[in-house]
C-alpha cells in the first residue's frame, strides 16, 4: 500500500475504476502505479494456485501486476498509462477467451 | 562407470532418454530386467521437450498400412499406460481419447484431404477405421467456436491426445521408481560387439551389456551401422507457437492446433527439410497464427508466450524403422517421429519382445530393409 | 529528435535501431544521429530515462534532494537525445530480432506499438536493455506487499508515491542504501534496514579495496552508508528472511547469528543486486559466459561492445554491470563503432574520437570489483530453502527443482523447464532463472557457468496472435504450413 509523498507537482486527475470502484489517480501514473496509490493490495489471482499477487518489480519484467484493462485480459499494469474512465478489474487465474 | 569384472552392469542399455528411450526402458524394467539408459546432457536436439503431444491414428498409414495398424494399437493401449504412470509414477499426463479434427480453410484442402482418407480406408485391413467427414454446419456443431472460413473437417473417434512433457517426466519418475539407471551427459561415442556383448563407451567411460536399444533419435543415423543396422533418419524442421494460458474451450485436439491440461493453446506442424538448423522463423509463424485465428477466432487477442522449433525423426518414407541387427543379434533399433502416440505399443508391446529376443510380427515391415529393396532386387 | 506514436509512422529501414531508452540507449542513438546515422531508439516505457532515471522528464517530485543530484543528471543525458535528429518510438516493444532472411546483413526486428506490430529492418542493431535486479526467492516473497526496491523507486520517481506504514528495506547492494535514504526522505517509516552482505565478503573484497580508493563510488557510498547506519534501523549480518502473512505480508522474520526475530511490517522491499536482463541479448542468439565476480550472465563482447552476432552491439549495464555513468559512456563507445561498421568513420577516426570516452569509462568502471565482491550474495539467498517458490509464475519450489536434479537426473535448466515448468510463464525465466541455475549447481557439485542457462526464443515481450497473424507472410511459409 502507497500513498503520494508531500508537495507534489500538480496533475489532472483521473477518474477510473477497479472491479467497479470508483478511484481516482494522477495523469502520468501507470495503472499499477494508481493501484498502489489507492491502497489496492492485490490485483490478480494466480492461473497455477489462485494465491493473490501484486505488482512486484514495475518495470515490465515480473508480470505479477497483470489486470484486466477495458476488458482485455493479462496486461501489465506497470507498462499501461492510466487513462480517463479506464475499467480495471483483478486478473482471476487464467486468461478468459473473448468472445468474436 | 566401468564394468566390475565381466559381468555387465545392465542387461540392455538403452541408448537415449527422450520419449522413445523412456517408453522403452519402462517395458523392458517392468518385465524386470536391469536398465540403464544413457543420455545426452541439457543443450540436445530433443524432440521429446518440442512435439505437439498427440495420440494420433487419423490418415496414419498412407502407403503402409501396418503404421495405420500400430497407430490404432498404441492409441487403445495408451490408456494402459497412462494407468501405468498415474499408478508407478505418480503422475497424470492428462490423457484423453475425444476424438480429434482435421480442419479445413478451403474446399479444395479438404477436398485433398478427403481423397487421401477414401484411398487410405479403401483397402483391408483398415476398412473399419472409423471417420467422418464434416461440412461446415456439422463442424461448429461439435466445436462451435470455429470460426466461417472453416469449410469442413475430418473426423476420427480414435484421436486423442497428452500433456507431452508430464510423459516425458513422468516415464524418467516411473523408470527411476523401476531402478533403471539413468546416466546424464554420456553422450555414445562408441558400440563394439564383443564376447557376445556389446561394449558401449564414450567420453565418460564405459558400460557393457547384452543388448542394446538405440533410441537416439537422429543420433540413431551414426549409431546404427556400429552393430551392423540402418538408420536412414533425417531432421524435419517443426514449429510451435503456445499462447499464455487461457480458460478452458477446446476440449478436442485438432491436427495443428490443441488446448493444454494447463490453458495455454499449442498451434503448430509445419514442416521445412532445413538439416539442424532450428532457429524461429518468423513468416512460418506469421502464417499459422493467420490459420489458427481462422480456425478458431476468439483466439485473436491472446498473448503468445513462447514459440520454439524441434526436429522431426523422419525416415525416407515418413514410417518408423525398428529392426534387430542381423549380424550382431541383441542389437535393436527403434526410431520415430511419433514417439509420443507410440509410447504405449513401444513400453507395452515392443519392449517385453526386446527382452525376448524377438521383435513381433506386427513391426516385421517396419525394418530399415524396406529401403534397400532396388539394391537387393 | 521525432517521436513516434503510430507504429505506421515507423520507416522501412533504419541505419541503427537502439533497444531502451537508459542512459546508454539515449547516449548511444544521440551520438549516432550525430554521426549522421538514420536512428530509432525504442522503448517500452512511456517516457525516456530507463529505471534509473525513469520518469526524469515527468515526475511528480519536486524537492531535487529526496531523489538526489546523481538523478536530475539524467536531464542532459535526455535533453542531448532530445537534440539529436533521430526517431524515438515511446510505449513500443521489441520482441524479436533476427537476421532478414530476404536480405542478408540486416536484421528483422518485431516491433509492437498500440496493438499493432510491424517488422522494419535495421543494419546495425545496439540493445541497451540494462539490468534487472537479482531474483531474491526467500518464504513468502510473492506475497502482496513485498515488492522489490527498485520497485518502490520507481514508484518514487514515477508517481511520488511511498509505501503506507512499517517498512522494512531488506538485502546487500550499493542501491540499498540510496533507496532507504530516498524513501526516508519522501517521509516513509522505515523500520528497518537488515543488511545480507556476508560477513566474510569483506575478506574476498578487501582485495580490490586499493582500486577502491580512487573510485568515484567511495565519497558517495561512504556518506550513504553512514546516513543510512545513523538515521535508521540498522542490522547487520542478517542470515535468513522469510516474510509471512495471510494474503498479504504481514510481518518478516529475521534470522541473525543463530536467533529469530519477527518484525511486524507493511510493506517489505527486497534488493540483492542488479544483473543483466538477458532474453533479448540470449533470444538474438548472442553468446553469454558466466561471470563469477558479478555471479551472472553476462554478453561475450569486445572493447567495441560488439557481441557475437556480427552487428548486434550490447551497451548498458546489459554488457556487465557498470552503473548509469559507465551505461552512458558505453552506449557512445558502442555508437563510435556503429558508425565505423556502416562505413561513416574510420577506424582511426573512431579510435580518436573513442578514446576520451574510453579514458572517462575506464575512471568510472573503477572501483566496481570491490562492490562485486563485497555485494555477492550468501548462498542460501541464491539458492533457497526447499520450500521457497522459486519460478513465482509456475509455483515452482526450490525442493522441486533440487529433487528432479538429484533424483531425476536433471543436469541443465532446459531440461528441468521441461519437467517442472519453470520459466515457462509469461515472466520467460526472468525471475526464476538465475535461481533455478543455482539450485542445479549445488545438488550437481558444479559452477552456474557448467550448468548453463535457458534458451530463450522470441517473442522476448507479449505480442498476440492476431499482430502476428498479420505481418507478411512468404510463399515458402504458406508452402511449409498448409498441406
Amino acid at each position: 500500500m502507497f500513498r503520494p509523498m508531500r508537495d507534489l507537482a500538480p496533475a489532472v486527475a483521473l477518474n477510473f475504476t477497479f472491479d467497479g470502484k470508483a478511484l481516482k489517480g494522477r495523469a502520468g501514473d501507470t495503472v499499477a502505479a494508481a493501484l498502489l496509490a489507492n491502497g489496492i493490495v492485490a490485483c490478480r489471482e494466480t492461473p497455477v494456485s489462485g494465491a493473490p499477487r501484486a505488482p512486484y518489480c514495475l518495470m515490465g519484467i515480473c508480470f505479477d501486476c497483470l489486470v484486466v484493462i477495458d476488458g482485455i485480459g493479462n496486461r501489465q499494469g506497470c507498462l499501461v498509462p492510466l487513462a480517463e474512465g479506464m475499467a480495471v478489474e483483478t486478473q482471476h487465474g487464467r486468461r478468459h477467451v473473448e468472445e468474436v | 562407470m566401468t564394468t566390475r569384472g565381466n559381468r555387465s552392469e545392465g542387461d540392455v542399455v538403452v541408448i537415449g532418454g527422450g520419449v522413445v528411450g523412456g517408453a522403452i526402458a519402462l517395458g523392458l524394467a517392468r518385465s524386470g530386467a536391469r536398465i540403464i539408459i544413457l543420455d545426452e546432457g541439457d543443450v540436445a536436439f530433443r524432440a521429446s521437450r518440442g512435439n505437439f503431444a498427440l495420440v494420433w491414428v487419423q490418415s496414419k498409414g498412407f502407403g503402409m498400412p501396418e503404421y495405420a495398424l500400430w497407430s490404432r494399437r498404441s492409441a487403445d493401449d495408451w490408456h494402459g499406460l497412462a494407468a501405468i504412470l498415474r499408478e508407478e509414477g505418480g503422475i497424470d499426463v492428462a490423457h484423453s481419447q475425444p476424438g480429434g479434427f482435421m480442419l479445413c480453410l478451403s474446399e479444395a484442402e479438404l477436398d485433398k484431404r478427403v481423397e487421401m482418407m477414401r484411398r487410405l480406408h479403401n483397402s483391408q485391413p483398415l476398412t473399419d477405421f472409423p471417420y467422418e467427414v464434416l461440412d461446415h454446419a456439422e463442424t461448429k456443431q461439435r466445436l462451435p467456436a470455429i470460426g466461417k472460413d472453416v469449410v469442413g473437417a475430418l473426423y476420427s473417434p480414435l484421436d486423442g491426445h497428452v500433456n507431452s512433457l508430464k510423459l516425458f517426466r513422468a516415464l524418467r519418475e516411473t523408470c527411476q521408481r523401476r531402478g533403471v539407471d539413468y546416466r546424464p551427459e554420456s553422450p555414445v561415442e562408441s558400440i563394439v560387439p564383443r564376447d557376445g556383448e556389446f561394449s558401449i563407451s564414450g567420453s565418460w567411460g564405459e558400460v557393457r551389456a547384452g543388448k542394446v536399444v538405440l533410441c537416439a533419435g537422429l543420433g540413431n543415423s551414426r549409431l546404427a551401422p556400429m552393430v551392423g543396422l540402418d538408420a536412414p533418419v533425417k531432421p524435419s524442421k517443426g514449429q510451435i507457437i503456445v499462447t499464455e494460458k487461457t480458460e478452458p474451450f477446446l476440449h478436442n485436439p485438432m491436427v495443428t492446433l490443441r488446448q493444454t491440461d494447463e490453458g495455454g493453446v499449442m498451434i503448430g506442424d509445419s514442416h521445412e527439410d532445413r538439416g539442424f538448423d532450428t532457429v524461429v522463423g518468423r513468416p512460418i509463424i506469421s502464417t499459422m497464427a493467420d490459420r489458427a485465428i481462422r480456425m478458431f477466432p476468439r483466439l485473436a487477442g491472446l498473448n503468445v508466450v513462447r514459440t520454439w522449433s524441434a526436429l522431426r525423426v523422419m525416415s525416407p518414407d515418413g514410417f518408423p524403422i525398428y529392426g534387430q541387427s542381423e549380424s550382431h543379434p541383441g542389437a535393436f533399433l527403434v526410431t520415430c517421429h511419433s514417439g509420443v502416440t507410440l509410447a504405449a505399443s513401444h513400453a507395452l508391446t515392443l519392449a517385453p519382445a526386446i527382452l525376448a529376443g524377438e521383435l513381433p510380427a506386427a513391426v516385421a515391415r517396419f525394418t530399415a530393409r524396406r529401403f534397400h529393396v532396388p539394391a537387393h532386387a | 529528435m521525432t517521436p513516434l506514436t503510430d507504429i505506421g509512422q515507423l520507416a522501412e529501414h533504419y541505419d541503427l535501431v537502439v533497444v531502451g531508452a537508459g542512459p546508454a540507449g539515449l547516449s548511444a542513438a544521440a551520438r549516432a544521429a550525430e554521426l549522421g546515422l538514420i536512428v530509432l531508439l525504442v522503448d517500452e516505457n512511456p517516457t525516456p530515462g530507463g529505471q534509473i532515471y525513469r520518469a526524469i522528464t515527468t515526475t511528480p517530485v519536486k524537492d531535487r534532494a529526496v531523489l538526489g543530484e546523481d538523478y536530475w543528471r539524467g536531464s542532459s543525458i535526455v535533453g542531448r537525445f532530445e537534440r539529436a535528429k533521430a526517431a524515438y518510438a515511446p510505449g513500443c516493444t521489441v520482441w524479436s530480432l533476427g537476421p532478414d532472411e530476404g536480405e542478408p546483413g540486416t536484421f528483422e526486428i518485431g516491433l509492437s506499438l498500440g496493438g499493432k506490430a510491424r517488422m522494419i529492418a535495421a543494419s546495425q542493431a545496439i540493445l541497451t536493455t540494462g539490468a534487472q535486479e537479482r531474483p531474491f526467492p526467500i518464504p513468502g516473497w510473492t506475497l502482496p506487499g513485498v515488492m522489490t526496491a527498485g520497485a518502490a523507486q520507481i514508484a518514487l520517481k514515477g508517481a511520488g508515491i511511498v509505501p503506507v506504514g512499517r517498512t522494512v528495506i531488506a538485502g546487500c547492494g550499493p542501491l540499498l542504501y540510496l533507496l532507504a535514504s530516498q524513501l526516508a526522505a519522501a517521509g516513509a517509516e522505515i523500520v528497518a534496514v537488515l543488511d545480507t552482505t556476508p560477513k566474510r565478503n569483506w575478506t574476498k573484497a578487501l582485495a580490490a579495496f586499493p582500486d577502491f580508493l580512487r573510485s568515484p563510488y567511495l565519497a558517495k557510498g561512504l556518506q550513504l552508508m553512514a546516513q543510512t547506519r545513523r538515521r535508521l534501523h540498522f542490522v547487520s549480518n542478517v542470515t535468513g528472511l522469510a516474510a509471512a502473512g495471510e494474503g498479504r505480508l504481514a510481518s518478516v522474520t529475521v534470522e541473525r547469528k543463530g536467533a529469530a526475530e519477527t518484525i511486524v511490517c507493511d510493506t517489505l522491499l527486497l534488493h540483492q543486486g542488479v544483473i543483466p536482463g538477458v532474453n533479448l541479448t540470449n533470444a538474438a542468439g548472442c553468446e553469454h559466459f558466466f561471470d563469477n565476480e558479478q555471479h551472472c550472465w553476462v554478453p561475450k563482447l569486445d572493447r567495441w561492445f560488439a557481441s557475437s552476432v556480427p552487428g548486434i552491439a550490447i551497451a548498458g549495464d546489459g554488457a556487465g554491470i557498470g552503473g548509469a555513468e559507465s551505461a552512458a559512456l558505453r552506449g557512445e563507445i558502442a555508437a563510435f563503432d556503429a558508425a565505423r561498421r556502416l562505413g561513416r568513420l574510420t577506424k582511426p577516426e573512431r579510435d580518436r574520437k573513442a578514446a576520451p570516452v574510453r579514458a572517462e569509462l575506464e575512471r568510472r568502471l573503477r572501483g566496481r570489483r570491490f562492490l562485486d565482491l563485497l555485494y555477492k550474495p550468501a548462498p542460501q539467498f541464491l539458492a533457497p530453502k526447499d520450500e521457497t517458490i522459486v519460478c513465482r509464475c509456475e509455483e515452482v519450489t526450490a525442493g522441486q527443482i533440487r529433487d528432479a536434479a538429484r533424483r531425476l537426473g536433471v543436469t541443465g535448466p532446459n531440461q528441468m523447464k521441461a519437467f517442472l515448468r519453470c520459466g515457462m510463464g509469461p515472466c520467460q525465466g526472468r525471475l526464476c532463472g538465475p535461481t533455478v541455475v543455482e539450485l542445479i549447481a549445488e545438488v550437481r557439485g558444479r559452477t552456474p557457468a557448467e550448468i548453463g542457462y535457458y534458451r530463450l526464443r522470441p517473442p522476448v515481450k507479449p505480442v498476440t496472435l492476431a499482430e502476428l497473424a498479420a505481418l507478411p507472410q512468404t510463399e515458402a511459409s504458406v508452402e511449409a504450413v498448409v498441406r
